[in-house]
């Protein structure tokens, strides 16, 4: 199926949508500050485009920050721990339980730790946000290689090193990727919702709560408007790198919309 | 190892980092002065359990007491949250199991509405339906139902295609298709999601609550003791130990319902 | 025939411990000569793929001595005396082809250039030239297993072991990589030992078939195979290729009739 006729729907849903509202709005009279219409989010959209760039750039940044923060540690503590599989595959069970803490509860303490208007602050919400996605995934990836891939680099007497390198890491490589996806979108709604607990007033999480306190809510849609490409433009970026990384993979797989 | 083995190192490392690096005792100076590591910052352990048996107002009852009243009410609207979304989740990935049209006019929006931050969305849903228990659960669904759809939709679409076939053989209706055969094979896949999704309700319910302006959860107890930090800091963490609890208890509850529910069956990795 | 390349004497390999022991091998004496292609046959479980993994060391007896090579199996692993080829090809996914060959070689520290002109000499011995950048999935079963043959050869070994490695294919194409196995087989002079399910398989590529009984295993008898060489279509035809393989089979059950109940081995 040709990539237009795939996304017919879905774009045609969209438009419809958008007309609908529009209409609707303007029709039934709802109360602008409630629901605004689209036209008037474009509006608001155009008229703060430099406040908009800059709270989008602010948070990206922190977002980014926090993930390579939290995702080089996981990185780090999976390789460390791997090496003693049982060990390792015994921790999985309290790192998936320690990833059921809101990990939001934690916003402000890293506020009082780090200061409020330091984007370090958010940065380290989002570190602990993404650290355990990582590590369980690339535990996972390091620890559940094929035993006959193992028994034949025995019988090639390499060592713990050879086998790491050569076979653990590359087998681990599409987990890390599943984890990194899911950490791309999640570092920026927790950078976004960190940033709830206080911050600088230009970064998108104040900027929405400041314009929807004032119930000027065309300008909050407008910076969530931002606040949303801004993480599918990460999430693609990362499709983008494991491309790269993995062409092997990527291309082994059926393309899966979900 | 067990979960009292690991409380117990965790507050064993944190003394320690705290001996390394904190206020230190009359009679020591640490080696280090890490500010993270301050009496403010990180709080004795013995002083975080004191907090509890302690009043959290002046003459009020004990602060254990008043966030174990705030967990039941957060867990309550995180529930709710679960059930609604976990449902929506459902409901959306039969849809789309049966009907590739509607999967692909819906499923780029299920993806972005993830991309939404629900902090943002949040204050807007408390105006539509006025702040209370179902705008938090509303909230919190928003969070639970996008796991449990993806995983839905991988576990109705994995059955064997021998075991569709052999349905086919019988003329079996679409409902005995997706009662007999689609929906039992989707159970690990489902399960190891409300795992995920358990976790992510008790989240969106204290986000949902910030906005609201509700008192009585625990996201509230939070923004409180937030407030009042430099006063009482233990207060703040016991809050958040709380809260911890909440969610790894709900995750629990969840795993013993799976192993329960799928005795016999070989789990499925989480994704 | 020369020397034996393998040696075994006197071999038991038990599983399991105390009351739950099962002895898997029973007084294995055996010699594998070299440039001998030998087939190891029996009944499910008898142990054929455990005297091949003792080969290997990648088990270890409990009883009796395995020399391989002139030296100890330990040994003979370390020094990388061997080539193993399993049932499933084993090939690294991220790897391409000519990369799946070198594996070996870099283990050896072999230098780049040279790990390469050997990888595609490997691939053109098993007729695989021009797929050297494909990945593995890419590859259909049989030429998969192809490929693995080629890695198991890669650093010249003296033996190659190799464990039911067409077990997973049609008969055409396990007829067709028989016919080339034998090819490489003469071409290279290595000494093979091959576990097998299929009479007719061993019949026509072994010079020697050592018949295994049912658990706990023992050789009950190895039938020199003396069908002129090379084998091809033809040899399926000969008479006495049928001869063998009634041989082969009436060994097979004659054994089973004949041994008594197994032996657990009981804990002392």
């Amino acid at each position: 199926m040709s990539r237009i006729r795939y996304y017919a729907p879905a774009a045609t849903l969209f438009v419809a949508v958008l007309v609908t509202w529009e209409l609707l709005v303007s029709v039934l009279g709802i109360q602008q500050f409630l629901l605004p219409r689209p036209s008037a989010i474009a509006a608001a959209f155009v008229d703060h485009l430099d406040e908009l760039a800059t709270a989008g750039r602010n948070t990206l940044i922190e977002a980014v920050g926090g993930l390579a923060i939290g995702g080089v540690a996981a990185l780090a503590v999976a390789g460390a721990t791997a090496r003693w599989t049982t060990a390792s595959r015994t921790l999985l069970p309290f790192a998936i339980a320690a990833n059921s803490v809101p990990i939001i509860a934690f916003a402000p303490i890293m506020n009082n730790w780090f200061g409020v208007l330091n984007p370090l602050s958010k940065m380290m919400v989002v570190a602990v946000l993404v650290f355990f996605p990582v590590m369980i995934n690339t535990v996972r990836g390091l620890t559940l290689v094929e035993p006959g891939s193992l028994e034949l680099m025995r019988s090639y007497a390499a060592d713990e090193l050879a086998v790491f390198l050569k076979v653990r890491i590359p087998n681990a490589l599409p987990y890390i990727f599943t984890a990194l996806r899911v950490s791309a979108t999640l570092s920026l709604i927790g950078a976004i919702v960190a940033e709830y607990f206080g911050g600088a007033r230009s970064v998108l999480g104040q900027f929405i709560i400041t314009e929807a306190a004032f119930f000027r809510f065309a300008n909050a849609w407008a910076a969530i408007i931002v606040a949303s490409a801004a993480s599918i433009a990460f999430f693609l970026i990362i499709l983008a790198l494991e491309r790269v990384a993995l062409p092997w993979h990527a291309s082994a797989r059926a393309t899966d919309a979900l | 190892m067990t979960f009292v083995d690991v409380v117990i190192a965790l507050a064993v490392g944190w003394e320690l980092v705290k001996l390394l690096g904190g206020d230190g005792f009359p009679g020591w100076t640490p080696p280090f002065q890490w500010q993270i590591a301050s009496d403010l910052n990180m709080p004795h352990v013995w002083d975080i359990a004191a907090a509890f048996v302690e009043p959290a107002q002046r003459n009020g009852p004990p602060l254990g007491f008043v966030l174990a009243n705030a967990a039941v009410f957060t867990f309550r609207e995180a529930f709710g949250g679960f059930v609604f979304g976990a449902g929506l989740g459902l409901a959306l990935a039969i849809v789309f199991v049966h009907s590739p049209l509607l999967e692909r006019a819906l499923v780029p929006y299920v993806v972005a509405s993830q991309t939404v931050p629900i902090i943002a969305i949040a204050p807007m849903v408390v105006i539509w339906l006025q702040a209370g228990w179902l705008s938090v659960a509303v909230i919190s669904a928003y969070l639970t139902f996008f796991p449990v759809t993806i995983a839905g939709v991988r576990g109705l679409r994995s059955p064997d295609p021998r075991a569709m076939e052999l349905m086919r053989s019988y003329a079996a209706p679409t409902r005995d298709v997706l009662l007999k055969v689609r929906l039992p094979a989707a159970a690990p896949y489902l399960f190891a999601a409300f795992k995920i999704a358990a976790t992510a309700s008790v989240v969106g319910a204290i986000i949902g609550e910030l906005p609201s302006g509700i008192r009585e959860g625990l996201g509230g107890a939070i923004l409180n003791f937030n407030q009042f930090y430099v006063s009482g800091p233990p207060k703040l963490w016991a809050a958040i130990i709380v809260a911890a609890l909440v969610g790894i208890s709900f995750f629990a509850a969840v795993r013993v319902a799976e192993v329960v529910m799928l005795r016999g069956r070989v789990a499925v990795a989480e994704s | 025939m020369s020397e034996a390349v393998v040696r075994f004497r006197a071999v038991d390999k038990v599983f399991g411990s105390g009351a739950d022991a099962t002895k898997a091998l029973d007084r294995i004496d055996l010699e594998v000569p070299k440039r001998a292609f030998v087939s190891l046959i029996g009944p499910s479980g008898c142990g054929k793929s455990t005297l091949l993994r003792l080969i290997g060391d990648l088990t270890r007896p409990n009883a009796g001595t395995i020399e391989v090579n002139g030296k100890s199996a330990h040994r003979a692993r370390l020094d990388r005396d061997y080539g193993m080829v399993f049932q499933s090809p084993v090939l690294f996914d991220w790897r391409t082809v000519m990369r799946n060959v070198e594996l070996p070689l870099e283990m050896s520290a072999i230098p780049k250039r040279a790990r390469a002109t050997r990888a595609q000499e490997m691939l053109a011995l098993v007729e695989l030239t021009g797929f050297e950048r494909r990945y593995p999935w890419q590859l259909s079963g049989g030429m998969q297993q192809r490929v693995a043959i080629a890695r198991a050869l890669s650093f010249e070994p003296a033996i190659l072991l190799m464990d039911e490695p067409f077990g997973a294919l049609d008969e055409m194409t396990r007829e067709r990589l028989n016919l080339e196995l034998l090819r490489i087989w003469q071409q290279t002079g290595t000494t093979i030992v091959f576990v097998t399910h299929s009479i007719p398989e061993a019949v026509f590529l072994s010079t020697h078939v050592a018949v295994m009984s049912a658990r706990p295993g023992r050789i009950l008898d190895v039938i020199a195979v003396d069908l002129p060489q090379p084998r091809n279509d033809l040899t399926r035809e000969d008479e006495r290729y049928f001869g063998f393989i009634t041989r082969v089979r009436e060994r097979l059950r004659g054994g089973d009739a004949a041994r008594p109940r197994a032996v657990e081995v009981a804990a002392s």
